[in-house]
């Protein structure tokens, strides 16, 4: 017998196992959506807080949403890698940067005027090819173990004096850290904001995490002093662990140090996406009392984010949205982030 | 994973020097045979290709100018001190067990052969999970040496124990009874006999170093492929990622390269002749049995008992229970389709470059199997990136985030396990056995079932798990690859750590660990006997 025929067998063998593969991972993957409208979103929010929004919309709507979790940058360069023929209808990220890149790319489509109107004009896409969802602020977290109140930083240049040196955690690949870089651009030049940041490095030294979550956790555990994060990691973490575990807390800079940051968290619709009404619905659904009351509930979304659509003012025991003094820095002027992704790779934290 | 690569390595990659002679016989050029392989290396060469393609894209410069800058210093520095440090440890702790075991009355040994193995099957980004969401000082450089070091061990333990039941004993005897001094034997001769097998061990432990991701991003430490994946992710810069992965390719064809050139003096490991070996009995540990069996169980402790004891206390412990994700049987499930998927296409891949190489020497034989241990050198968020590149790009989106491609990923990935595999179930079945068993007057079917696939199944199944294996505890290429609405025990496990839901991660960690741990116990003793009884030297 000729070898190639033998091996016929055991290939057809494989290849029957290989469907049986298939259909197992079928079975085990997405829920398939039936006749029913199906858009596809790609999340770079929070899962808990996406998953709670997309219930009510699904509950409210009968569309039903296939939901891509992943961090907003991969999801923006998976989208521009995508062109034409994205499979996401719509794009929901912690922050405006990544928005603001895509519409530079033209490849997003315009928000209906009705779903932009029930936020506040200067958090939405100065082009209106965003919606803002959600607001939050940058904070310094710490462990009172470690260092007391009285001798964090109040400034955001403080953070790259040498009396920090070993203290400071920070996580330069999230777009959280982005806005802060900019900030400090705009407020002191560039040349400072370099120097600034080559002391930051400094500091830091193996005290650089990949993501905020981290820099709260170590924090709290006491490996790192203090770190700088969005305002609603330590509620996140807290929610988590209980109250009887969270050893670290939170404090402000000084009311408009360039260190005060408020972030935007928003949606948009892609160009080429092929449900564009029910696309727009969402969006529409996001910025409704209803939804913006979830983000409101941490109970529910688990959020700790500021909703800012509607009215609708936070339920958590946290400094009132309005009560913040955030330094004084525009959506246009936070840009696309790539000014301080240049800063820091020429700092080396990239 | 770690647990592949080594029995990878186990096989010689560059084939059986003589074709056996029922194939000899029928030495027409095998056309059909070569075009398959082409087409296969070609498929296995598309990260590379992509690569090259994006940096030739950014154009020269810019590429030095993301090369050469203060970052690459830093994690070259991070990534190569780590590899020498752990390298080193594993060395000494993969020796010496291999030594004690094989070599000493050491009591309970059929118990520690087992236990010791079996951290082997635990991915690393577990290991890595256990002990830093248990203590702070596990992270940086301390943390990854620790961690590493008690994830990859088995990778020096398994060939070096290998090697020690294959070496002659009597060797030491000689040296002994000619006036050699008990620890310059050790070093002159039983070390020299499992040199081979220890810089086989070494380079496996180095790869996994320059690949690792997981275990890494968890305890802060920054190397190639950590910073690799950020890349990928932070910049919309998919040069600068590039750049980076060109420099971890060079790395790991360095450490690959290096091995061949290192190896080429090692030590005979054959025993002298069948008359003359003959089974010493086991050194007698004395006093010292006390000290080592104390060893032995810190090892287990730390290497198995604290990533298992980790997960378990994290089920007990709770947490809020934040996230919502899917069940550990949907995972599970999921993944096992992936793997299964996965190890099919790879075993039917594999069969042509394998018969080409048991079949003869050709140069471009030779040179197509070499060149798909290539892959090895990759990163799987490199292939994963290329694969979805190429879909975008040139296939309009048609298969895109499916898991048709996913599945294309991890055979790219692990296609050299399958080929070890397939080869060694080939020279099983020689197709001589095939033509003496029809002229007995057996029927063909009765011959496939009952000479061929007799002889090859186990080496097949052996390539099937391999990649199964592999596929269960991949995460980077599954991160970016995966289905919309779709997880894997890994990635879902990852979404849990990520967000320091422990209590929701573990339950996916002690299953990933529960599925690989049996097979890989199982394999590793295929292809330890299959080894020995074929005469094929570990590396």
């Amino acid at each position: 017998m000729r070898p190639a025929r033998k091996w016929g067998a055991v290939t057809a063998l494989v290849v029957g196992l290989t469907l049986a593969g298939g259909a197992l991972a079928g079975c085990g993957g997405a829920a398939s959506g039936a006749q029913s409208l199906t858009i596809t979103l790609y999340n770079g929010q929070h899962e808990q807080t996406t998953d709670s929004l997309v219930a009510g919309f699904e509950k409210a709507t009968g569309i039903n949403v296939s939901v891509r979790d992943d961090d907003e940058d991969t999801l923006a360069d998976d989208i521009v890698n995508e062109g034409s023929h994205s499979p996401a209808d719509v794009i929901f990220t912690e922050n405006s940067q990544v928005l603001e890149f895509l519409q530079g790319k033209g490849l997003l489509t315009k928000v209906d005027a009705s779903t932009l109107a029930h936020t506040p004009a200067k958090y939405n896409s100065p082009q209106g090819d965003w919606v803002g969802v959600s607001g939050r602020v940058s904070v310094l977290i710490y462990n009172p173990a470690l260092i007391s109140e009285s001798q964090l930083p109040t400034s955001v240049l403080q953070l790259a004096d040498p009396k920090y040196k070993g203290k400071l955690a920070i996580a330069p690949q999230e777009t959280d850290f982005q806005p802060i870089v900019t900030a400090v651009e705009q407020a002191y030049g560039q040349a400072k904001a370099l120097s600034w940041l080559d002391g930051v490095k400094a500091n830091a030294g193996s005290h650089n995490y990949p993501d905020n979550e981290t820099i709260a956790d170590e924090v709290n555990r006491g490996s790192a002093a203090f770190g700088i994060v969005n305002q609603y990691y330590w509620y996140r973490m807290s929610a988590e662990l209980g109250a009887a575990n969270t050893k670290a807390k939170i404090a402000y800079f000084a009311a408009g140090d360039p260190g005060y940051v408020v972030d935007v968290s928003g949606a948009a619709i892609l160009k080429s996406s092929k449900h564009q009404a029910a696309a727009q619905k969402f969006l529409a659904y996001l910025v409704s009392t209803q939804a913006q009351e979830v983000i409101a509930n941490p109970k529910e979304s688990i959020s700790f984010e500021y909703p800012i659509a509607s009215g609708v003012t936070t339920q958590a025991g946290e400094t009132p949205f309005a009560q913040l003094q955030p330094y004084s820095i525009s959506i246009g002027e936070l840009g696309t982030g790539t000014a301080a992704i240049a800063l820091m790779r020429e700092a080396g934290l990239l | 994973m770690a647990s592949s690569q080594t029995l990878l390595r186990s096989g010689p990659p560059g084939g059986p020097a003589t074709p056996p002679a029922g194939l000899a016989r029928r030495a027409k050029r095998p056309v059909f045979l070569i075009a398959a392989s082409c087409l296969v290396a070609a498929l296995l060469a598309t990260p590379l290709v992509f690569l090259l393609f994006e940096a030739q894209g950014a154009g020269a410069s810019a590429v030095a100018h993301l090369i050469f800058r203060s970052l690459t210093a830093s994690l070259l520095w991070n990534t190569i001190r780590l590899t020498i440090v752990v390298t080193a440890l594993c060395t000494v702790i993969g020796t010496g067990a291999a030594w004690c075991i094989e070599r000493t009355n050491l009591p309970g040994k059929r118990v520690w052969e087992i236990l010791i193995v079996v951290p082997l099957a635990i991915p690393d980004f577990v290991v890595s999970f256990g002990w830093a969401s248990l203590w702070t000082w596990v992270q940086g450089f301390r943390g990854a040496v620790v961690v590493m070091t008690l994830a990859v061990y088995p990778l020096v333990y398994l060939p070096v124990a290998a090697s020690f039941r294959a070496a002659d004993p009597g060797q030491e005897e000689v040296a002994r009874s000619l006036g050699v001094g008990r620890l310059r034997t050790f070093t002159r001769i039983t070390l020299a006999q499992a040199r081979g097998a220890i810089l086989g061990g070494c380079v496996l432990v180095a790869m996994v170093m320059l690949a690792e991701y997981g275990a890494f991003e968890i305890l802060g430490y920054q190397t190639f492929t950590t910073e690799i994946f950020g890349e990928f992710s932070l910049s919309f810069s998919v040069p600068a990622a590039c750049a980076l992965s060109l420099v971890l390719v060079a790395l790991s064809l360095l450490v690959l390269g290096g091995e061949g050139i290192a190896a080429r003096g090692r030590g005979r490991v054959s025993r002298s002749g069948p008359l003359v070996a003959r089974n010493l009995p086991p050194r007698r540990l004395g006093k010292a049995t006390l000290p080592v069996l104390a060893c032995f169980a810190a090892l287990v402790v730390l290497a198995l008992g604290v990533p298992v004891g980790s997960s378990i206390y994290w089920i007990f412990q709770g947490g809020a229970h934040a996230i919502s994700g899917v069940t550990v049987p949907t995972a599970a499930l999921t993944t096992a389709g992936y793997g299964i998927g996965a190890a099919a296409v790879d075993t039917v891949l594999a069969l042509p470059l394998a018969m080409l190489a048991v079949r003869g020497t050709g140069r471009i034989r030779h040179l197509l199997e070499r060149s798909t241990y290539l892959v090895l050198a990759m990163p799987g968020v490199v292939a994963a990136f290329a694969l979805s590149y190429f879909t975008e790009h040139y296939a309009n989106g048609f298969g895109y985030q499916s898991a048709p491609l996913l599945i294309l990923c991890y055979a790219i990935m692990f296609f050299p396990l399958a080929l070890v595999g397939v080869k060694a179930s080939l020279a099983r079945a020689p197709a001589s056995l095939d033509d003496m068993a029809r002229s007995l007057g057996q029927r063909r079917l009765a011959v496939l079932l009952r000479v061929t696939l007799r002889l090859a199944l186990p080496g097949l199944a052996a390539a099937f798990c391999l990649v199964f294996l592999s596929v269960v505890t991949e995460l980077t290429a599954t991160l970016l690859l995966i289905p919309t609405g779709a997880q894997t025990l890994s990635t879902q496990f990852w979404a849990y750590e990520s967000n320091l839901s422990y209590g929701q991660a573990a339950p996916f960690a002690l299953v990933m660990i529960a599925i690989a741990a049996l097979p890989s116990y199982v394999l590793g003793r295929f292809f330890n006997r299959s080894g020995n009884a074929e005469g094929i030297t570990i590396t």
